[in-house]
């Protein structure tokens, strides 16, 4: 009975991350080839076993093809004209110590909110920010070597922990595993390293802060988590780009193992540039998150919240190979104006006892389109493997579109698998309701929208959670009126 | 405190309120009875905003405000509650937030300071009292899960927490036993005041049992027909709606 005009509108949104910092930049000229590949290697001061690795998954790529099944559509990526180096020039030697760092570049990180100094410290959050395709400071390294915390560059550590870095590198995600998986292998540029030693609690979150500044650049980063026995970790990535026309590539790997009794919490706020009210520019989100269980009792857990990138390609994993490891996906997916998001998770179970969870909460406006896509797999020695999945999509107006795909594999009978799934339309009976409370009709979307996804938020470190919440106020901005 | 003009409605295209008039000082409750489809929720509706209601004619005076210019929530902070008759549910919003949010947004627009958790919650305590709520249920999700009976106790809540300047309860008696009507009921008297006008729309007589109204008003076919005092609704109750029509048609 009430009209859809109210709901109908909810579909502008200022990208406040949108700066460009002037910075002068070393940037390889666009395209790809061995020579490329080898010259990343050289800058980045690699032993040779890392250029081999590098040239190997580059060479198997040549075999791939980009995949084509996911529910999105864009234009097809020129490989050969991106760059696939941008570092800050002045940054050439690396800086010992924040005050070597670039003035602007702090500036940069200031404007995105990120507590770079001693603010860090009250928040309890060691930072490590990855600008363009180089780490740029890693906070707080003393407090976490009292604890015997490695969190450190990626690049670094390929110098200074090559033995982790050959175990575990490429051994959840191999450089064969997919097309982006081997496009990054091939030309990672930096991204975080952590290693969690045996008993140790990490003694603060983690935190990394991804941006891409320079055009026509591609962000590929590596992030390896190691927890060992009886360790925890938490982890948390944001990451902003600049407002550009065209569309930047950015095709991540994250790699996470948790040894026996070990727990991974692994959150992502992800506020790529999503393109403009017309789907002109955005990033391209084209990442491969998996993580193994290896030892018994180990726990990892995703959590995301996306809310940015024009095309979002992601479904952050658990292989579950110890008995009685858990793995949890919860994730908030957010599409707004031309958006369109392809994610969700899969779950393996190998080990008998094995649990996991999926909560998956799509929201949909404008023209954004949106795509659940999961699986769950029980194989035939997960005696007792249990899942429970929920996914449910919540509309505003009448051009979004929600989707969801769950795929379910079960070779062992003593398997119990829950699938729950809701599609619902943000009521304009709710939103009147509010309204005649005394409560405006944006405040109502938002109110709504964040109880909505309540049961995700709740899995976000305290401080992140409220960020997440304001993140999608902002995304969800002049949406209704 | 509420004029209302030879007021039309309609809905996509249909006119459903054919020119009411009533008027409604501050501390009186007034019952507006009728058969269904007379327009008893529409006028509730439209005196609320809600969007999909046209009025094509007619003017509703509020305390020297043009009512109709407002917008929903604008009347909310002018002192315009509605209790819905199908109050809607809201998961993963909690109740008493939305009250403190939508009672600090009403302060506001006073120009009162906005309450903090710990001065809110003792306004909640105290009129939990009123409506016999239960913490729990203040706590839990807006009207989710909640039993028919407990929805409509929970708008008299929100109304005891907002305390509003014109009430319009619809069919607030609709689907409460016996015992959760003489709640309801108790809780909207404990409401009454010298500053407070109530509007009870409803198509029984025996929610007047509890409420006593300053008068009854009869609505047939979007007008209202008859007003009386509250033997009016006695007299409803026993002979039905039929001869107050056919007293209005000759």
């Amino acid at each position: 009975m009430a009209k859809n005009t109210q709901v109908e509108a909810l579909v502008k949104q200022e990208y406040e991350a949108g700066f460009v910092t002037d910075i002068e930049a070393d940037t390889v000229p666009p395209g790809l080839n061995e020579d490329v590949i080898r010259l990343i290697s050289a800058k980045k001061h690699e032993p040779e076993w890392m250029t081999e690795w590098r040239l190997a998954a580059y060479r198997h790529w040549l075999t791939m093809s980009e995949p084509k099944w996911a529910h999105v559509n864009y234009e097809p990526v020129d490989y050969q004209s991106i760059s696939y180096y941008s570092a800050p020039k002045s940054n050439d030697d690396a800086p010992q110590s924040l005050d070597e760092v670039d003035p602007k570049l702090l500036e940069t990180y200031k404007k995105l909110g990120i507590p770079l100094h001693e603010q860090a410290m009250l928040a309890g959050v060691a930072v490590d920010a990855v600008f363009d395709s180089v780490s740029v400071a890693t906070t707080f390294k003393k407090k976490l070597a009292e604890a015997g915390v490695i969190f450190c560059p990626m690049s670094e550590a390929v110098e200074k922990h090559p033995d982790l870095v050959r175990q575990y590198l490429g051994s959840v995600v191999p450089t064969t595993d997919n097309f982006f998986a081997s496009l990054n292998s091939a030309v990672f540029t930096d991204g975080s390293f952590v290693y969690i030693p045996k008993g140790v609690r990490c003694p603060m979150e983690l935190s990394t802060y991804f941006r891409i500044n320079a055009s026509n650049t591609g962000q590929f980063e590596r992030t390896l988590i190691i927890a060992d026995e009886d360790s925890y970790v938490s982890y948390l990535e944001g990451c902003t780009a600049p407002m550009r026309d065209e569309n930047q590539l950015h095709a991540a790997v994250v790699e996470l193992v948790a040894l026996e009794n070990a727990q991974i919490k692994y959150a992502t706020v992800q506020n790529w540039y999503p393109g403009d009210e017309n789907g002109v520019g955005g990033i391209y989100n084209f990442v491969t998150k998996r993580g193994a269980c290896r030892g018994k009792h180990s726990r990892i857990s995703w959590t995301q919240v996306e809310t940015g990138s024009a095309i979002t390609w992601k479904y952050p994993s658990c292989i579950l190979i110890g008995d009685d490891s858990v793995g949890e996906f919860y994730s908030v997916a957010l599409t707004n104006n031309y958006q369109q998001a392809d994610t969700g998770t899969k779950m393996v179970h190998i080990g008998k006892n094995t649990k996991s969870t999926i909560i998956s909460k799509g929201i949909s406006a404008g023209h954004g389109q949106q795509s659940y896509r999961g699986l769950v797999k029980v194989l035939k020695g997960a005696e007792n493997a249990r899942n429970y999945s929920q996914c449910d999509s919540l509309l505003l107006g009448k051009t979004c579109g929600a989707h969801t795909f769950p795929y379910i594999e079960v070779k062992n009978p003593t398997a119990q698998i829950e699938h729950e799934a809701t599609t619902s339309k943000i009521g304009d009976d709710q939103l009147f309701y509010c309204m005649q409370r005394g409560i405006s009709e944006e405040d109502a979307v938002s109110m709504i929208v964040n109880g909505f996804c309540k049961d995700v938020f709740a899995e976000l470190p305290m401080e992140f959670a409220v960020e997440a919440g304001k993140l999608l106020a902002v995304s969800l901005e002049g949406a209704v009126g | 405190m509420l004029k209302i003009e030879n007021l039309h409605a309609s809905v996509d295209g249909k006119e459903i309120l054919k020119g009411i008039d009533l008027e409604i000082n501050a501390g009186e409750v007034h019952a507006i009875m009728g058969p269904n489809g007379s327009g008893k929720s529409t006028l509730s509706n439209v005196l609320a905003g809600r969007p999909g209601y046209d009025v094509t004619e007619g003017a509703v005076h509020y305390n020297d405000k043009n009512l109709l210019e407002l917008s929903p929530e604008e009347r909310a902070w002018e002192g315009i509650f509605l209790a819905f008759q199908y109050p809607v549910e809201i998961p993963g919003v909690n109740n008493v937030y939305l009250l403190k949010a939508g009672l600090n947004a009403i302060r506001k627009h006073r120009g009162e300071s906005e309450l903090d958790a710990m001065d809110f919650m003792s306004i909640i305590r105290e009129k939990m009292k009123l409506v016999d709520m239960d913490e729990s249920l203040v706590r839990r999700s807006v009207n989710e899960g909640f039993s028919g009976g407990e929805k409509k106790r929970n708008e008299i809540f929100q109304m005891a927490v907002l305390e509003p300047k014109l009430a319009i309860l619809d069919e607030t008696d609709s689907g409460l036993d016996i015992d959760a009507l003489k709640v309801v009921a108790g809780g909207v008297n404990k409401l009454r005041s010298k500053e407070r006008a109530i509007v009870m729309i409803t198509h029984y007589q025996r929610l007047l049992d509890y409420i006593e109204p300053d008068a009854v008003h009869v609505l047939a076919d979007g007008r209202i027909v008859k007003t009386g005092d509250k033997s009016l609704a006695l007299e409803l109750e026993k002979r039905g709606y039929d001869w107050v029509l056919e007293e209005t048609r000759v």
